[in-house]
């Protein structure tokens, strides 16, 4: 698989980017503190993170006793270099746009 | 909050995998001919050593991007610091600041680390560490949040260029 891959892969799953909108609202999380956000097992937690550290969309780091979960948005920014910009991005923010106003009328 | 919750709150980490030499990856970290093509093409000294001095100088492009804009021009040394630990090609810590801004230049001194490891035949992993706790102004501007304005896309758009340049050659802009 080529990196791309791994990246889509690892966002092709609900869990794994409820993952990262955790971690991009507070960096820096522990297991113990992500797994208490889901209804899941440990060791499932411990799978899906591992698939984001192999796509390089978590990276992990030790702090004392602790192991921190820390987002890294670098392989979201090169695949939003390689296909969004390609694809007129423009454009695209401006279907965006539309879909997120039509939505807060319907809320 | 702790103390460590805190470190970790303010603590980013960025990292990218590429495809270089951990020696290339230094020069094109330290060296301004290097810099200058994908750090907004300013040029930067370094003096390699525990105390010596960091300072990045505006390029032509930041002085013409703020006159577009409207905004003040640079000053003549855009960011400085001092370099605390040096093991090329693996290890940079350095201080950085910020002086574009005054806001800005007033959150002062933070922390930065590069870490270079070799992972697989000619595939080097750079992560940077930025410590930012108590700027909060910094911490958007490097974590790309500072980009609608025209203040850039922080660590993930200078990594992504950094890549693009080492691999490729070109720099990922102009």
């Amino acid at each position: 698989m080529t990196d791309d891959d791994h990246v889509f892969k690892a966002l092709a799953d609900p869990t794994r980017r409820f993952l990262l909108d955790r971690l991009f609202v507070r960096d820096g999380r522990t297991l113990t503190e992500l797994e208490s956000e889901l209804e899941m097992t440990r060791f499932g937690v411990m799978k899906h993170l591992r698939v984001l550290e192999d796509a390089g969309l978590v990276v992990a780091r030790r702090s004392g006793r602790e192991k921190l979960h820390f987002l890294n948005p670098v392989p979201i920014r090169l695949i939003h270099d390689r296909w969004i910009d390609k694809y007129t991005e423009r454009r695209v923010s401006a279907l965006a746009e539309l879909k997120a106003e039509l939505e807060e009328e319907m809320a | 909050m702790t103390t460590k919750t805190e470190t970790a709150l303010t603590t980013q980490v960025y990292r990218v995998y590429i495809k270089a030499t951990p020696e290339a990856i230094w020069d094109a970290i330290t060296k301004p001919e290097w810099t200058e093509k994908y750090l907004y093409e300013s040029r930067v000294e370094y003096d390699l050593r525990p105390g010596g001095a960091y300072r990045a100088y505006p390029s032509d492009m930041m002085k013409k991007h703020a006159v577009e804009l409207g905004y003040p021009l640079p000053p003549d040394v855009v960011a400085d610091g001092e370099v605390i630990e040096a093991d090329p090609p693996r290890k940079l810590v350095q201080t950085w600041r910020m002086l574009m801004d005054e806001a800005m230049a007033a959150e002062g001194y933070t922390r930065l680390t590069w870490e270079i490891e070799e992972t697989r035949d000619g595939i080097t992993k750079l992560t940077v560490i930025h410590e930012l706790e108590g700027k909060p102004i910094l911490r958007a501007l490097v974590g790309g949040g500072m980009e609608s304005e025209g203040a850039g896309g922080g660590w993930s758009e200078i990594l992504s260029g950094l890549k693009t340049l080492l691999e490729t050659g070109e720099a990922l802009w102009g």
